[in-house]
């Protein structure tokens, strides 16, 4: 059985869906569309339900790429039941889809979401008003807190096996209308002669596509090749209907849609505020998007979170699990090996190696999970249209839209889904513009990278240390922005007609679903990824050419590697053959700069690191060395979305060569400059 | 006529008609901005741009170059 799931972009779609898939959830992706519908599976009551949960949608005309695919599957892949999931709280707007949905005539459920909200703020709603006038079954859910939801299930397999979906249809236009396009489906069903159209007729109610004639939908003309004469008395009966500038008949319809809904919302909802009610979210926006306070309340949440992460409350939490792993753990794991009697080769690898590697990355974890945190609770409130609504126009001035803004700050968490979620922006070149930018927003991956930094040579300047670099980067962005919106946008700029949700609560449901994502993704990269590079890493350090153990490590293969890269850095102030292979591990995860440091600078935990590392880099090419990690090409993973999204191994290219020269330009002239300077004081 | 653009934050309006291209005056009509409809002027972002309106129940953000094609009444 299959099921599609279809609303309005946030009204809880996917929380419902990740409620019935639960652990079951599997991600497909279709290719070639800028938004993507995912399929999951579900066994309840010994049936095996396949549940669609397509992209978010306001209305099944075909404006969008998120509408195109939403009404191609719903006729394509012809669901035996769709589940309408309506945000309850904003009923006028959301049932504006309904009655476009309802004109399938297919076998349809209708979700009321988020009733618990609609009771707290006092509204009554009589479903038995909505059921006797829609003429579906309607379910009262709250999905973030699975009320209704087995009901709602029950209720779909009854109602999908009895196949009694085909219901008469409603007439919600005026006289007028509805008798023009009773005439349009009379002339439709006079003859099936055309293939496809026997095809489509199948799948779509004759009551759908008399209404989409009418509104003059040109996707669905150019699919079904009307005969002559019929669409002549198309046509005809279409003139039939009186008509003014700014009230053609696709305005004619939404009009009376909207019209009939208002009607009967008005007689099915009790509501105890009128529409100028003041809501808690006003009194927040009052204060978060004002004029004065909008921009300092944004830096001060921004350098809250680099404070909570980077500041005692991380850095501590590091330093315990730097401990529990290297020393606890480590010291653990060498006893076992001694009294095991192991070669000292093996024990070189699997302590020096190993642990001293993974155990360095894996010693940043709290501070990555601590940021990932934060940025979750930001976006799961309903902060980030905010900050969409307030950045808007200073983005326009680089050329972008203000829902840029949103994938450009989950960039800070990881750029992978970051660049994903570039698909949101309607233009192409929005998408590009900013999927360039995307790279040079600081990902958590590069923060164990300064925070190993920071560690040896800015202790003092923790917090300045740390917030310049991502300053920086921010800088950068809008510095390429600006470099690439003449040659990458051309013509007009994007709408900006958004809905700004309410606020609420994030739940620890989803924080944990977001994090947990994280923490999977981390944990398999330590245990794959890095495990095998700091082998190889290892391995190449221990020997020379002649494959020989040695214990001068320049002596080594990975010596003569790196020292042959080296002198690209000298100018740069890091031309040490060890930060050289750092950085070249670096492409493959960016934390594995760290491990790969760790093992080639590695004395025994992280004070050892720490203090070769002191040794090593001075505070300027300490500091060139993070704006390079900083600017240069991402991960291995990110330049794959980055490519899959841009969809062009030119423009992929052209990026990657882009960040490579930048990071070398720029942090040559850190360590130039910073070091001319230097020599004044 | 006056647009959505001369309603102050706190004034309430009537959609009187909307005059754009078709594209974007779909986009508009499908959030629910169609004739008849009640408008809320809600306030303007801290650069001056965009507007955030409520109307049919929600908060919408709106530019002000958008937003001069929507004709309203004022309502008192």
């Amino acid at each position: 059985m299959k099921i599609a799931l279809v609303g309005n972009p946030n009204c809880g779609k996917t929380t419902l869906f990740n409620e019935l898939t639960g652990s079951n959830q599997h991600v497909g992706n279709w290719p070639g569309v800028t938004v993507e519908k995912k399929e999951g599976s579900l066994r309840f009551r010994g049936a095996k339900i396949n549940i669609l949960d397509l992209p978010g949608i306001y209305s099944l005309s075909p404006y969008s790429s998120e509408e195109i695919v939403t009404r191609v599957s719903l006729i394509e892949d012809n669901p035996d039941l769709i589940i309408n999931i309506v945000d309850a709280t904003i009923l006028e707007r959301s049932l504006y889809l309904t009655t476009q949905l309802l004109e399938l005539q297919k076998p349809m459920i209708i979700a009321f979401n988020m009733t618990d909200v609609v009771e707290k703020k006092g509204d009554i709603i009589d479903y038995n008003k909505f059921r006797s006038e829609l003429n579906v079954p309607i379910v009262p859910i709250s999905a973030n807190k699975r009320i209704g939801v087995n009901e709602l299930l029950d209720l779909a397999i009854r109602y999908a096996e009895n196949k009694d979906g085909a219901k008469a249809a409603k007439k919600i236009y005026d006289d007028k209308v509805e008798n023009i396009i009773s005439k349009i489906e009379n002339e439709l069903s006079r003859s099936f002669n055309a293939e496809n159209f026997e095809n489509l007729q199948n799948k779509m109610s004759l009551r759908w596509l008399a209404v989409k004639l009418f509104e003059n939908d040109e996707l669905l003309m150019q699919k079904i090749k009307l005969q002559k004469t019929q669409a002549e008395n198309i046509n005809l009966y279409k003139g039939t209907v009186d008509l003014t500038p700014h009230m053609d008949e696709q305005m004619l319809i939404a009009d009376q849609r909207y019209k009939y809904i208002y009607s009967l919302c008005a007689a099915a909802i009790k509501r105890k505020h009128a529409p100028e009610h003041i809501t808690l979210t006003d009194k927040i926006d009052r204060v978060i998007t004002n004029k004065f306070l909008a921009v300092p309340i944004f830096a001060v949440m921004m350098i809250f979170i680099f404070y909570v992460t980077f500041g005692p409350v991380g850095s501590s939490l590091r330093d315990q699990f730097e401990f529990l792993i290297k020393d606890v753990f480590g010291g653990f794991v060498l006893n076992l090996l001694t009294s095991l009697g192991a070669a000292a080769w093996s024990k070189s690898l699997i302590i020096d190696g190993i642990i001293e590697g993974v155990g360095s990355v894996i010693s940043f974890f709290p501070q990555v999970m601590i940021l990932f945190t934060l940025l979750s609770i930001l976006e799961d409130s309903g902060y980030m249209a905010r900050a969409a609504f307030i950045m808007d126009k200073l983005l326009r001035k680089v050329g972008l839209s203000g829902r840029a803004f949103v994938p450009l700050l989950m960039g800070f968490g990881c750029t992978v889904p970051a660049i994903l979620g570039t698909r949101i922006l309607e233009k192409e070149n929005d998408k590009k513009l900013t999927i360039l930018m995307i790279p040079f927003m600081s990902c958590s991956a590069k923060m164990p990278v300064y925070a190993m930094f920071i560690a040896a040579l800015f202790r003092e300047h923790q917090v300045l240390a740390i917030s310049s670099i991502y300053l920086l980067g921010i800088l950068v962005a809008v510095f390429t922005a600006m470099v690439f919106k003449g040659p990458v946008l051309k013509g007009e700029t994007a709408s900006f007609i958004m809905e700004l949700p309410a606020y609420r609560m994030p739940t620890l449901k989803n924080l944990c679903l977001h994090v947990g994502a994280r923490l999977k993704d981390f944990i398999v990269k330590a245990g794959t990824i890095l495990v095998a590079a700091t082998i190889v890493i290892w391995f190449l350090q221990s020997f020379n050419l002649s494959l020989q153990m040695i214990s001068d490590k320049s002596e080594s293969i990975l010596a003569s590697v790196g020292m042959a890269i080296a002198p690209v850095f000298s100018l740069c102030g890091f031309g040490d053959w060890r930060a050289a292979v750092s950085l070249l591990s670096g492409l493959i995860a960016k934390e594995s700069v760290v491990s790969t440091m760790a093992v080639l600078y590695g004395t025994g935990g992280l004070a050892g690191v720490s203090q070769v590392i002191a040794d090593q880099f001075s505070t300027i090419s300490a500091y060139a060395f993070m704006v390079f990690v900083l600017l240069y090409t991402p991960c291995v993973a990110a330049l794959s979305a980055m490519y899959k999204e841009l969809k062009s191994v030119k423009w992929t290219v052209l990026a990657l060569s882009y960040q490579l020269i930048l990071a070398w330009t720029a942090s040559m002239l850190v360590f130039q400059v910073g070091s001319s300077i230097s020599k004044f004081f | 006529m006056k647009t959505l653009n001369d309603l102050k934050p706190g004034q309430l309006g009537i959609v009187e008609k909307i005059v754009c291209d078709k594209g974007l005056r779909r986009r508009i009509v499908d959030m629910g901005i169609t004739p008849g409809a009640l408008v809320i002027m809600k306030r303007i972002a801290p650069f001056g741009d965009p507007i955030e309106i409520n109307v049919r129940g929600f908060d919408l953000s709106i530019r002000k170059s958008e937003a001069q094609n929507i004709q309203i009444k004022e309502r008192k």
